[in-house]
């Protein structure tokens, strides 16, 4: 008959109406300045720099090696070199980024810089409330604004960057190993040729024919 | 008590007006009642603005306004500031006299409308003997304003939506008019307090409202339907079609002009449905014999926001028709559905009391129905549609 349709219709909209007030799986909207919904593991928006420790500037793990500079696509990464080197993380004597700007008006939020770093030093960041009134200034962040604890990449990211440690851990921890076998190495061979020259001494002294020195870290 | 409460504004009224000369008491009364409809009207209309998007978000499952003060109640205080501050652009091409003076010219006539409006016992401005031609007649002009927008702003879109509008309006007139000549018919008097009078009285607890006989029923369907058309509300909105005609004849308006046209829509509403309510729902009585300590005023408004409720619900329920379908409608469905319900009223006022009257014209109404609904629907053809000269 004419108009059951409209009825059938007023009827689902009377449902809506009177359901929106009843049951809160009808509501899907989220409040957003207020509310947020949880964003998924795997979103990234800009990169920013991993520091380890509590001070940003001696922990960053950067070495200002350049590579993602270069492979950057749109070429918003700017990175000036240190001419000394400094003591990382781990204590070991390392170049570093004395300027290290982001252009995020210019990135593409790609992940190739990510994916080049050999130091897991850069990663990409969840934050996406970057608005400013300053269009050039504001939006080239440094590197204090782009420094994020490890701390914050564990929040962000907790998947992947327990991975990165563990691997971390692995790579410090092989390193180590291979330094302290080489330093046995170093060792034993040292205490050889000592008691071989002692040996050799002992018998007949022939300077020219002496061994070579043990060399000295056994890199 | 209850008899001070139902009379309470005429009272203040006179009060106020006793302080005066008595050469200038009547002045100062009509100015009153004036000042009563144009404080009272605009408030309903920016109440009503929330309500609509409030209502319209849940049939859609959405919160709708809730930014501005608690549950988005000062929202339209907020468009209304937004709406005085906005620069005022008139096409350079645009007739200027006459742009400025449509939304005017709109907001006036409708305005006028009211003045015959019994808003409650003893409360209507003008006690006119032919309270109703002349609300139509007010109501008929309002088309003039919308054509002198449309034409004005030389606009394609503006002038093609004032020539749906206007086409639109002319056609529903015609079954808004007939089927209020049905109630004419009955109550033998134009004046809306007879009307309203000739519907008093109750059947135990059961009003004598129109509605409730085969002939009101079938009149007050076609009365809503072209009331919805007349007042240019979805599914009918095609003179303002915002996804074809961007807003149609009020293309070309902005700030505190478009703030009146829309203004003027929304007073149109309410004194459509006002005319409506006094038609066929009672006007100001009680819906329950029970009920009538509650001042005639409160039930009026009552009526009034319930059909705008309506008005809402079928905006938020239907999409809009096309431009064939609203004129088939119109001519082929309301018109002579609204010739007959005449026609089953003189059949009513002739056949005397008794059950028989029920009988035949609830018959003669449903079977005319359901005829004409399926001779309409059967000439539906579903095929693709075929383009004959894009092709």
């Amino acid at each position: 008959m004419l108009g059951e349709g409209i009825l059938k219709g007023m009827l689902e909209t009377a449902k809506n109406f009177a359901g929106s007030y009843v049951s809160k799986e009808r509501m899907v909207t989220v409040e957003y300045p207020e509310e947020r919904a949880p964003l998924p593991e795997a979103s990234r928006n800009f990169p920013f720099l991993v520091y380890d420790g509590k001070d940003w500037e001696a922990g960053l793990r950067c070495v200002a090696c350049q590579i993602c500079e270069k492979e950057c696509p749109p070429k918003c990464i700017y990175i000036d070199k240190s001419a000394d080197k400094k003591p990382d993380a781990v204590g070991k004597p390392q170049f570093y980024p004395t300027r290290f700007d982001i252009d995020i008006s210019v990135c593409m939020s790609c992940q190739i810089c990510v994916e080049v770093c050999p130091f897991e030093a850069i990663k990409m960041d969840k934050e996406f409330e970057l608005a400013t009134d300053d269009r050039f200034g504001g939006l080239l962040l440094d590197r204090q604004q782009l420094a994020r604890s490890n701390e914050y990449y564990h929040q962000i990211h907790p998947v992947e960057a327990a991975e990165v440690d563990t691997r971390l851990a692995e790579e410090r921890a092989a390193a180590e190993a291979k330094a302290k076998a080489a330093a046995e190495a170093a060792a034993a061979k040292a205490a050889a040729a000592k008691a071989a020259a002692e040996a050799k001494g002992a018998a007949e002294p022939k300077p020219a024919d002496k061994p070579k020195p043990p060399a000295g870290g056994g890199a | 008590m209850a008899r001070t409460l139902d009379q309470i504004f005429i009272l203040f009224k006179d009060w106020i007006v006793s302080f005066l000369p008595s050469s200038l008491q009547p002045v100062a009364g009509v100015i009153l009642g004036v000042i009563g409809i144009l404080a009272v009207f605009p408030t309903l209309f920016a109440l009503t603005t929330v309500f609509e998007r409030k209502g319209l978000a849940r049939m859609q499952n959405r919160l709708g306004p809730n930014r501005v003060g608690p549950f988005g109640f000062l929202q339209p205080i907020a468009d209304g500031i937004k709406a005085l501050t906005k620069e005022d652009v008139v096409p350079f091409s645009a007739d200027n006299f006459v742009h400025f003076l449509a939304p005017l010219v709109l907001v006036v006539a409708v305005f006028m409308g009211f003045a015959i409006l019994p808003v409650g016992r003893n409360m209507q401005l003008v006690d006119m003997d032919a309270g109703l031609l002349f609300f139509f007649a007010m109501g008929a002009s309002t088309e003039i304003s919308i054509f002198m927008a449309g034409w004005s702003s030389r606009n394609k879109y503006s002038l093609l939506g004032a020539m749906r509008a206007v086409a639109q309006m002319i056609s529903y007139e015609i079954p808004l008019l007939l089927s209020s000549i049905a109630v004419v018919m009955i109550t033998g008097s134009l004046s809306l307090p007879k009307i309203v009078a000739a519907q008093a009285g109750y059947t135990g607890i059961w009003p004598h409202w129109y509605v409730f006989t085969p002939w009101g029923f079938g009149a007050f369907l076609m009365f809503a339907v072209a009331a919805m058309a007349e007042t240019n509300r979805t599914p009918f909105d095609l003179p303002e079609g915002e996804s074809e005609l961007v807003a149609g004849y009020f293309t070309e308006y902005s700030g505190f002009k478009f703030a009146l046209f829309f203004l003027g829509e929304y007073l149109g509403m309410f004194s459509i449905s006002g005319i409506a309510v006094t038609l066929f729902l009672g006007g100001w009585a009680a819906p329950f014999s029970f009920l009538t300590w509650v001042p005639s005023w409160i039930w009026f408004f009552a009526k009034v926001m319930t059909a705008i409720f309506v008005f809402i619900w079928v905006r938020g329920t239907l999409p809009r028709v096309r431009q064939d379908q609203l004129m088939n409608f119109a001519w082929k469905f309301v018109l002579p559905y609204t010739l007959l319900v005449l026609f089953v009223t003189a059949l009513w006022r002739f056949m005397g009391e008794g059950w028989e009257r029920w009988v035949v014209c609830s018959a003669i109404l449903i079977v005319a129905y359901v005829i004409m609904g399926r001779l309409q629907m059967s000439r539906r053809k579903f095929a693709p549609r075929s383009y004959r000269y894009a092709e």
